[in-house]
């Protein structure tokens, strides 16, 4: 009996010290988080107010404000998004309801999985190589969006893969059986349902793409201009790039510091909103499809 | 003559063979029930029918399928077209998350169809048909999951008579059900009879009973025993018909 | 008529998102292409700056010397030509500056048409000399020997310990110590954020009330979607100094500093692959567990965590591949120096940070140029063989659990 009672202490022991010992590491997790949001939100808060996000920079980027990035970075922005995600959506719907399971499909799909794990420099350089030098568009909107948009292909495609995967043949099923044809099922039933999904992954790979450096490096970034572009052959400058000068390299470190912290505050902003909206997204679509 | 005829069909899903040497011939407004135990082949020939099993990969078919005297599996076949005379309703109801009206309208919009008002008659015959507009008359609107499981099943059944086939296959229709909602429907089936020929996959050997005028016994992918309900039932040719009817396997 | 022209939209649809799939393949093939091409260019040019040769004393029988020891002799730290195969003679440097030590100004004429003559003098007078000479005055009636372009080899440029790409007169590009210092830092990152996120994941997984996950999972979300330049910035404000102070060190950049950001980073990737493997476990297995006696605890490392051990290993490798591929937050706090890492606090370079500091120094087209190249196509290969394992293990997975 006592030698009973013993074993089940200390099992349960055991399971009290591994369970409090994950706990701790979770709440270290969000105090990390926490860490970081706060110091660059106590940090920068101080520097933002309207002439920041509306005024050019001025004296050596030690003062004055950093409209033209923010501009950069809706035009990359943008760009990027009109490339990946027609293109995006249009080759996961592909690979999900056409290809069949042969060989080629597990290749393709392979092969997204591999221009996924790519490092962004390597993105960045291959965007040198291939829109500033080979096609020649020079340092431009057009060359860094073009190669945003090849970086965030890969997930717009799984996304869509994903979201329609996750609807059950049976729908697909009594489509056909009424004599839809594929097409006509994707654009009546699969689609619509997958929609949410997509939706959400979309808006998940905007704030990825704004917030990316080393792409724009070489392909449309540049560290000062003194007016906005005109068009998409013009470089431009970007949030994380103008970050990443300032605290690294520009001409008097301390006193930009005050504008890196704003620069990381307005990315960090940026992020914070785009995954709130991705999050609200997500619950209105899904409250919609049980609905209806 | 014969609605559907079916002759020496074989079915294999890559080697394993699902089908042997099938034949047999339904007529016109008739119900023809399949049974047999578990994987016996019974649901893969009701798809054979309308041509669902291309979904399946690795399968292949030999032997001839004529509908209306027509060969289904012929080169030229417009497979849409196939499957709107010959509708089919699976077993575990499938409707789309849309509106009850969309649903019972989808067959007809798909297509081709516009005109809205022969769209609401449509929908409306189709529901009559399938004894579920007294009930739904008023939320047409509604999301199709708002309805309990046989109203599904029977909003399935609207939806697919909604586009006028000719053929109605129903597999396993009511075995998701209570036992109040597969009276209902076999009421139905009863009644369709008069407009449609329907061939109906069962394991419920009273049900087949109840509803069929034929019955064909499937095992191990042959067909054992077709003939007249009310023979196969009471005084079958075949041994194994005879011990599956009586429960002694299966 | 209306059915044949549906037919045609339908298949014209159908090639369009034909293309559309096809076009990611498509994209790695012309990276593939592209990085090869230029990084093989390295292997193909002289590591010597354009437009300069070496020339030696006829007499002396050295045929050839590797890029190393060009600089080892230029820097003065090889100093007899017996080092380098030769005789045993102290090596005299020459550049063509020198000239004016053996020759007046008038003697070498206004415009430098004597000089070609008064260098193959030079030259050919002193047996032991090394002069490092444009190419332009290296005449026919050159009395030395020139000796030739040497090009770069696989294995210099592996194993080489040097990485400098601008030194006179030839340029050293030995990645060993980049290669090591990518798997040293991302080594580090790994070990801290495996165990760390690998406890997250079970919390939330299995211990953790749906309240709690639902709280967890927006804010491993958002650590995930942080950018990069943040982090670093976030790393060079705050991590770095607090590094220098708590060690005593002369430079807080360090590969403590890189890893540690590294594996913050990592942390997103791992919990949630890790969390998603996890929950895949089978309820009737944990619930055979549970009522033969085992607590929860024991269920979880005795049943759970084997199961989902292929998706773990996946999660594990992903995070690698990402601390090894990030760019941004390594370059601004690591330092920068390209020296084989002997420990964690040091300063220390990768191959994603030196390709973006180096890229807007090296001249377009130039061996500098290349070399980065062949950087990237190490840093893509890299990549690619640890997708593949987890390619391999996924459906290693998949296949046994059928």
């Amino acid at each position: 009996m006592k030698d009973k009672n013993t074993t089940y202490n200390s099992k349960r022991t055991s399971q009290s010290v591994a369970f409090w010992i994950f706990r701790f590491f979770s709440m270290l997790v969000v105090a990390i988080l926490f860490l970081i949001l706060s110091f660059i939100i106590y940090k920068g808060i101080g520097v933002i107010n309207w002439d920041f996000i509306t005024k050019m920079p001025e004296n050596g980027m030690t003062e004055g404000g950093i409209l033209p990035a923010i501009i950069g970075t809706l035009c990359l922005v943008g760009g990027s998004i009109l490339f990946a995600f027609p293109i995006g959506v249009l080759s996961g719907i592909y690979v999900n309801e056409y290809a069949k399971n042969g060989w080629f499909i597990r290749f393709v799909r392979m092969m997204t999985n591999n221009l996924a794990g790519i490092p962004s420099i390597v993105f960045g350089r291959f965007g040198m190589a291939l829109f500033v030098n080979y096609f020649k568009f020079g340092t431009s909107i057009i060359a860094g969006s073009l190669t945003l948009g090849l970086m965030v292909l890969p997930i717009v495609i799984r996304t869509t893969e994903e979201a329609l995967k996750s609807i059950d043949d049976s729908f697909r099923h009594g489509s056909y059986a009424l004599g839809a044809s594929k097409l006509e099922t994707i654009r009546r039933v699969t689609l619509p349902m997958a929609f949410p999904n997509i939706v959400t992954g979309l808006v998940l790979s905007i704030g990825r793409v704004s917030g990316e450096t080393a792409p724009i490096l070489f392909t449309a970034a540049a560290y000062f201009l003194p007016k906005l572009p005109s068009s998409i052959t013009d470089p431009v400058m970007a949030l994380p790039y103008h970050l990443y000068v300032l605290s690294t390299s520009g001409t008097d470190l301390e006193a930009s510091r005050s504008m890196a912290y704003g620069t990381a505050l307005v990315l960090v902003v940026m992020v914070l909103f785009v995954n709130l909206l991705a999050n609200a997204l997500r619950k209105f679509f899904s409250k919609k499809v049980k609905m209806n | 003559m014969y609605k559907i005829e079916a002759k020496d069909v074989n079915l294999y899903y890559g080697d394993f063979h699902a089908l042997k040497g099938i034949s047999m011939s339904m007529k016109p407004n008739t119900v023809t029930a399949l049974i047999g135990p578990s994987g016996c082949g019974k649901s893969t020939f009701l798809r054979t029918l309308n041509r669902m099993n291309d979904l399946i990969e690795s399968v292949k078919i030999t032997g001839l399928v004529t509908v209306d005297g027509e060969d289904i599996y012929r080169k030229n076949i417009n497979i849409d077209e196939l499957r709107k005379h010959v509708g089919m309703v699976f077993q575990k109801p499938n409707p789309f998350p849309k509106s009850i009206f969309e649903n019972v309208a989808y067959g007809l919009r798909v297509n081709g169809e516009n005109n809205r008002s022969f769209i609401e008659d449509k929908v409306k015959e189709s529901l009559v048909q399938a004894a579920l507009w007294e009930e739904v008359k008023d939320k047409l609107k509604k999301s199709a999951f708002e309805l309990s499981g046989g109203q599904q099943q029977r909003l399935c059944i609207a939806r697919a008579l909604a586009i006028s086939p000719s053929v109605l296959l129903m597999d396993e229709p009511a075995s998701a059900l209570d036992p109040i909602s597969t009276a209902k429907i076999e009421e139905l089936i009863y009644e369709l009879k008069t407009n449609y020929t329907i061939v109906i996959v069962t394991h419920n050997m009273q049900q087949a009973g109840r509803v069929s005028d034929h019955t064909a016994f499937f095992y191990m992918g042959d067909l054992i025993e077709y003939g007249e309900t009310k023979k196969v039932f009471t005084n079958p040719d075949h041994t194994q018909t005879q011990n599956y009817i009586t429960g002694r396997f299966g | 008529m209306k059915n044949t022209f549906k037919r045609f939209i339908e298949r014209f649809v159908e090639g369009i998102l034909f293309l559309s799939g096809t076009i990611t393949t498509i994209t790695v093939l012309l990276i593939v292409v592209f990085l090869f091409r230029e990084g093989s260019g390295l292997f193909n040019n002289s590591t010597m700056e354009k437009g300069f040769v070496l020339a030696i004393n006829k007499s002396n029988p050295v045929s050839k010397l590797s890029s190393y020891e060009i600089k080892e002799i230029f820097d003065g730290k090889i100093t007899s030509w017996k080092q380098v195969g030769g005789k045993d003679q102290p090596i005299q440097l020459f550049h063509v500056e020198d000239i004016t030590n053996y020759y007046t100004e008038e003697q070498i004429g206004a415009n430098f048409e004597n000089l070609p003559k008064l260098l193959s003098n030079v030259v050919d007078s002193i047996p032991n000399i090394v002069a490092f000479v444009p190419e332009m005055y290296v005449d026919k009636s050159f009395k030395g020997r020139v000796l030739p372009e040497k090009k770069l080899t696989l294995k210099e440029f592996f194993f080489g310990r040097e990485w400098f790409p601008t030194s006179q007169p030839a340029a050293q590009f030995g990645a060993f110590s980049l290669i090591t210092g990518t798997l040293w830092v991302s080594l580090w990152a790994i070990l801290i954020s495996l165990p760390l996120g690998l406890s997250v994941a079970i919390y939330m997984a299995e211990i953790a009330n749906p309240k709690v996950r639902n709280f967890l999972k927006p804010v491993i979300e958002l650590l995930a979607g942080i950018p990069s330049v943040v982090y670093g910035f976030f790393g060079l404000i705050v991590i770095v100094p607090t590094i220098q102070r708590l060690f005593d060190l002369p430079v807080g950049e360090t590969a403590l500093a890189g890893s540690l950001i590294l594996a913050i980073m990592a942390l997103p990737t791992i919990i949630t692959i890790s969390e998603d493997a996890i929950r895949t476990t089978p309820r009737a297995m944990k619930e055979a567990s549970l009522a033969l006696g085992a607590t929860h605890w024991q269920t979880i490392y005795k049943v759970v965590l084997p199961y989902s051990s292929s998706g773990i290993a996946a999660a594990a490798i992903l995070g690698i591949g990402r601390a090894i591929g990030e760019t941004m937050a390594v370059l601004m706090v690591t330092g920068n120096a390209a020296i084989i890492p002997s420990s964690l606090l040091e300063p220390v370079r990768t191959i994603p940070a030196t390709i973006a500091a180096e890229m807007g120094e090296a001249p377009q087209g130039g061996v500098h140029f290349e070399a980065l190249f062949a950087l990237g196509a190490i840093l893509f290969i890299m990549t690619l063989i640890i997708n593949i394992v987890v390619d391999f293990i996924s459906n290693k997975k998949k296949i046994s659990k059928r």
